[in-house]
């Protein structure tokens, strides 16, 4: 039994690693990125130092903590995979096409498979994309850092991140089943986690009411639950609570993936494959 | 182009071909209606909410790099409309990397219409008509805030024209680069979203230098930071000469043909990949 959880395990550590490797292959398009995600790094620090030099205390920050969220922001929002893209946008396509279907033969779990591979994609863009653009805004704007349980608790943060992420993406993916095209539900996705992730500007900064819906929502755990945690403004319990929550729309976003995924396989067979 | 005798001549062909090919693909897009105003509205969703992160910001303060909320609502106007139109006149001008790789720039080169023509009508978006149409809302709410006459409307429309022009070319140059790495179109966007994005706010919240650079280097100041002044009767904080507040066709002008030098180079050095 133990040797069965083994071989599932080195087998899903083998998906996560060639989906690694291929997204490491293109070198030109990664520092492409890079360049990309640190000039809008910049662009936005700027405009919240303007901000933050108004009101010093806006959301409850200090100027050098909303700039070091512009960062991580900029750092998390490829490693989210925040506008789509990694293995769910394959899976739009293999639905569209039909070759879903050997997907569902496969004796893997669907879902499993595409999980370990978008682990490794964001493994992959958080070491590049989000590292790399994080040294350029510490170079710049000198960032805050993070204590010890901190920075365990980020990484743990942005694992769980990638995981809450993947969720929703599959779930908007899995759409393509009953709509055939996955596209407009994708369009409509990015307007979500744009606003919502905290990328535009920290969910604390906006009003009472829309405040604490935004804060409760999956999208939340983008970006914003992991910048707080880095900034030290979730400690101790609180801490705990706030990767708790993530926690807890990881499995339940996980599990609605299962049950979409098992009423989609009965209609797959009906339709006649 | 043995059709195209004067220049005059060329330039109607190369209007008319773009119309030609952009109305194939409104047709084509139109084929799938609910896809279509699903991306259309999802579109005007994502930059209106772009809108109201800068009103949520000004829920914290009363004025941002001195400006009020109306001013930078119409400094966001000008380059809105200015970007998104530009941005559906290119069309695939983005993807030439992929244009490359896949072999399709070589069927556009035996073609009798001008390449970048044909890159620009390729896969014509008509549902970004919803992203210029709420920049324009935008300015329309800005707009109250300007004292009109004669003179400032001469210059609104000068300005978007030049603007447009402006955005047009750095889409172009900078996707130019993809003749040498195919596969680093997102290098652009730091120049081209990146360019509008820095152009929504106030340059007086940036130093010195940035400014400097965006009026000499890349001249996106002139696609709405100058004419603004002008049309807010203010002056500019930095010192500029008050004619740069007029000087927006003139940017547009030089930075045209500066594109199509560089345009011209990139095609040269192309080599097909089935070489």
């Amino acid at each position: 039994m133990s040797g069965a959880l083994h071989s599932q395990l080195s087998l899903y550590a083998a998906i996560a690693t060639s989906s690694f490797r291929r997204y490491s292959t293109y070198t030109a398009a990664t520092l492409a990125g890079i360049f990309t995600n640190s000039v809008f790094g910049i662009i936005l620090s700027f405009a919240y130092l303007a901000l933050w030099e108004q009101n010093p205390t806006a959301g409850g920050y200090e100027a050098d903590q909303a700039v070091t969220f512009v960062w991580i922001g900029q750092a998390l929002l490829m490693t989210v995979a925040l506008w789509s893209g990694g293995s769910t946008d394959e899976l739009a396509e293999r639905i569209r096409t039909g070759d879903i279907a050997v997907d569902l033969y496969r004796p893997v779990s669907v879902l499993g498979w595409y999980l370990a591979a978008d682990l490794g994609r964001g493994l992959y863009h958080f070491t590049t994309r989000g590292v790399a653009p994080a040294i350029v805004g510490a170079l710049l704007f000198g960032l805050v850092s993070p204590s010890p349980a901190g920075a365990a608790g980020f990484l743990v943060s942005v694992v769980l991140a990638v995981v809450v992420s993947f969720a929703v993406r599959f779930l908007f993916a899995a759409s393509a089943f009953w709509l055939l095209d996955a596209t407009g539900p994708r369009v409509l996705l990015s307007v979500l986690t744009t606003f919502f992730s905290g990328l535009t500007l920290p969910l604390t900064l906006f009003p009472d009411g829309l405040r604490q819906v935004a804060l409760a929502l999956p999208f939340a755990s983008y970006i914003q639950t992991p910048a707080d945690i880095w900034l030290g403004r979730h400690t101790g319990l609180d801490m705990l609570a706030a990767i708790g929550l993530q926690v807890v729309w990881a499995v339940v976003l996980l599990g609605v993936c299962a049950l979409v995924l098992r009423a989609a396989t009965r209609k797959v067979v009906v339709q006649g494959g | 182009m043995a059709e195209a005798d004067t220049p005059a001549a060329y330039l109607a062909h190369a209007v008319r071909s773009y119309w030609l090919i952009a109305a194939l693909w409104i047709r084509a897009a139109m084929a799938y209606p609910v896809s279509f105003w699903t991306m259309t509205v999802g579109g005007v969703l994502i930059t209106f909410l772009d809108f109201v992160a800068i009103w949520l910001m000004f829920s914290h303060i009363d004025t941002y790099g001195g400006f009020t909320l109306r001013e930078v609502a119409l400094l966001y106007g000008v380059t809105s409309i200015a970007f998104r139109v530009a941005d559906m006149l290119v069309g695939s001008v983005e993807k030439i990397g992929q244009k490359v790789r896949s072999g399709d720039l070589d069927a556009m080169m035996t073609k009798p219409v001008p390449v970048l023509v044909q890159l620009c009508a390729d896969r014509f978006e008509l549902r970004r008509l919803g992203q210029i149409a709420q920049g324009i809302a935008v300015f329309a709410w800005a707009a109250p805030i300007v004292d009109w006459n004669p003179q400032r409307l001469l210059v609104l429309v000068m300005t978007l024209v030049s603007g447009v022009l402006i955005y047009f070319c750095v889409f172009i140059t900078f996707s130019t680069i993809q003749f040498w790495t195919t596969d680093a179109s997102e290098f652009a966007n730091a120049f081209t979203y990146g360019g509008n994005t820095i152009m929504q706010y106030p340059m007086t919240i940036f130093p010195r230098e940035v400014v400097r650079s965006l009026t000499y280097l890349l001249p996106l100041a002139f696609v709405n930071w100058y004419p603004c002044l002008f049309l807010l009767g203010l002056t500019d904080p930095y010192g500029a000469p008050d004619w740069f507040r007029f000087a927006s066709p003139l940017a547009a002008l030089a930075l045209v043909g500066l594109t199509a030098l560089v345009w011209r180079q990139g095609l040269r050095r192309y080599r097909s990949t089935g070489s």
